[in-house]
């Protein structure tokens, strides 16, 4: 029996030594792709709008002014306009949300949840520019009919009555508000639905056997196991609405006003910027690569919380 | 006393239950609305033309350079981030499942998954169209080619995550019994667990396409658009979701029509797309959980 010479098998296993290294190398330069397309975001639009973010200190953050002939932006409209309108979308979609998963995960018998969850996810893949259309054509005119009701009975209300007051005009915070919450909702109600459905079967039969109701074990067993995860998916939706563009530009009226009624026409950092960019020139185009500065810190500060929340529930399951 | 705290309980158990119902029902109720407008506006807007004629006709055209420059585009960015993020992803499963490096890139990874695409766009306006521009001395500045860049990197933490995910579902046995038979482990890589996940990782280049063929945001400065038919990666090009985003801020009645069935086209290709992948994505499931 002849043996293979041992300076064979050296040269072999060396070479395969090479191979794989090149490989590793290979991999790990695609990998470090991922960490350079965020650095990089961050940091071209910080030099892109290097120009009006530093220009007067926190002029860019404090002023509502926003005049492209005087070559004046201040950027407080835009972000207005962002946060209240992903605030409506999550007052609203949270709790739409809360009671679909509740749906699929304790009351719909086993044949109805496949389905119904696909269709719940299925609106998640509904392109935003045609949110933005229906909205548009369909979902203004709709809101122009009802908002004079909106003013009528809530607009009455103290407190809060100055927030539905204004012109029927369908267009305005509150419509893009409500067209964010249906483009978010999916993406919190499949996070909630998943994590239920992590939640230990023993500790919700221990629960049902003590006498509760469906909704005491929903409430007071499940929503407290899961919360972390939970906040983690309204966080995720959050970052979402933050950063949607298609689906409120056409729907938010585009107006640099800062007013108090919800259904007064306003703008956001995202729908600025698509409805501008190609217009504009010089100082103009810095403060809106600026402002898309300032949407990717916000929403990476947001998602970083969301990401970090929903690792506290995989931690707690021991993955 | 104990009769009426039992009652309160049941009605409040009974309200809560039909509540998410009807939540869930209002869910359903938009998806049907949104669908419905779309097919009853998109099919009476179908026509011959759509396909044959250019968007340079207006109200008289249709859409058949937009639907050429999105294939176009799609297939390019599929073409520039499958091969990365597979092996991205490969590296996350394979190379660094338990380090640092590891754990830390699949986090951003995440975060970039729904990172807001508009500032994607604008990144890659600054580091491909200004440096193209400067370069041809404004001969080439907006171009398809920037426009699937742009698109790529939208699809690259989606086909990322899905490889990572699919090639750890790979059993470690299958590893183990090939490196004792003293194969290196890229042969082992790329010949047997690749192999074993290819329906997994094909599921996450179609959901990759399904993202980004529906994305408008980053291709208005990135591609810009173009009213004329062009093949050519280093010209402006039209894509459907931006003629749309066109047509639907003009006034016209005529060009909305036309904005409806191009929507139409997209919300088919989408919806088709994402329902191939769920069945693809579950039969792979049943494979090896």
């Amino acid at each position: 029996m002849s043996s293979i010479p041992a300076t064979d098998v050296d040269q072999r296993s060396r070479r395969d030594a090479r191979h794989d290294a090149w490989f590793r190398t290979l991999l790990k330069c695609c990998a470090l792709l991922v960490l350079a397309t965020l650095l990089g975001a961050a940091l071209s639009t910080l030099w892109g709008g290097r120009e009006v973010l530093f220009k007067g200190g926190f002029h860019f953050l404090t002023s509502d002014t926003w005049n492209p002939v005087t070559d004046d932006y201040g950027a407080l409209a835009p972000i207005y306009g962002t946060l209240v309108t992903s605030l409506i979308a999550l007052v609203l979609a949270v709790p739409v949300s809360f009671g679909i998963a509740l749906f699929l995960t304790e009351i719909a018998p086993n044949w109805l949840r496949g389905p119904v969850a696909t269709a719940i996810e299925l609106l998640a893949s509904i392109p935003s520019i045609i949110y933005g259309m229906w909205g548009l054509f369909v979902f203004v005119p709709f809101m122009a009919n009802i908002e004079p009701a909106l003013s009528d009975t809530l607009g009455k209300l103290p407190l809060v009555g100055k927030l539905f007051q204004g012109p029927p005009l369908g267009l305005g915070l509150l419509t893009a508000g409500i067209v964010l919450a249906v483009m978010i909702l999916p993406f919190i109600c499949s996070v909630m639905r998943e994590v239920f459905q992590t939640v230990p079967v023993r500790l919700k039969e221990s629960s049902y056997a003590l006498g509760s109701t469906t909704w005491e074990v929903v409430w007071d067993i499940v929503l407290p196991y899961t919360r972390s995860a939970v906040i983690g998916g309204i966080f995720l939706g959050l970052g979402r609405a933050l950063g949607e563009t298609m689906a409120v530009t056409f729907v938010l009226g585009n107006a640099y006003d800062l007013s108090g009624s919800l259904l007064m026409p306003g703008t956001s950092i995202s729908s600025s910027i698509a409805n501008e960019f190609n217009e504009a020139v010089g100082t103009h185009r810095s403060a809106l690569v600026a402002l898309g500065f300032l949407l990717f810190v916000v929403t990476f500060i947001v998602l970083l919380i969301a990401r970090l929340m929903l690792r506290r529930l995989s931690r707690k399951e021991g993955n | 006393m104990a009769a009426s705290v039992y009652l309160r309980r049941r009605i409040v158990n009974v309200v809560a239950l039909v509540l998410s119902a009807c939540a869930t029902l209002l869910g359903l109720l938009f998806l049907a609305w949104i669908l419905w407008t779309t097919l009853k506006s998109g099919l009476g807007a179908i026509t011959p033309h759509l396909f044959t004629r250019i968007t340079a006709y207006a109200d008289q055209g249709g859409l058949s350079n937009a639907i050429v420059g999105s294939l176009i585009m799609d297939v390019m960015a599929l073409l520039i981030c499958a091969p990365i993020g597979v092996l991205a992803g490969t590296f996350l499963a394979e190379y660094a499942n338990r380090t640092r490096l590891g754990a830390t890139i699949r986090f951003l990874n995440d975060i970039l998954l729904s990172a807001p695409s508009i500032v994607l766009g604008l990144f890659v306006y600054v580091i491909v169209v200004l440096p193209m521009s400067s370069l041809t001395h404004g001969s080439v500045s907006f171009s398809g080619l920037a426009g699937s860049v742009a698109l790529a990197l939208i699809g690259l933490p989606v086909i990322v995550r899905t490889t990572d995910e699919m090639l750890q579902l790979v059993p470690g046995t299958l590893r183990e019994a090939t490196l004792s038979l003293g194969i290196p482990q890229w042969k082992m890589t790329i010949q047997v667990l690749m192999r074993a996940a290819t329906s997994g990782i094909v599921t996450g280049v179609l959901l990759a396409l399904a993202r980004l063929a529906g994305e408008t945001a980053p291709l208005l400065f990135t591609a810009f658009g173009n009213n004329f038919m062009t093949v050519h990666p280093l010209d402006k090009m039209e894509s459907l979701p931006v003629a749309i985003y066109q047509y639907t801020n003009d006034p016209s009645p005529d060009l909305h029509a036309i904005a409806w069935a191009g929507a139409l086209l997209i919300t088919l290709f989408v919806l088709a797309l994402s329902l191939l992948t769920r069945m693809l994505f579950s039969r792979h499931k049943v494979r090896y959980d």
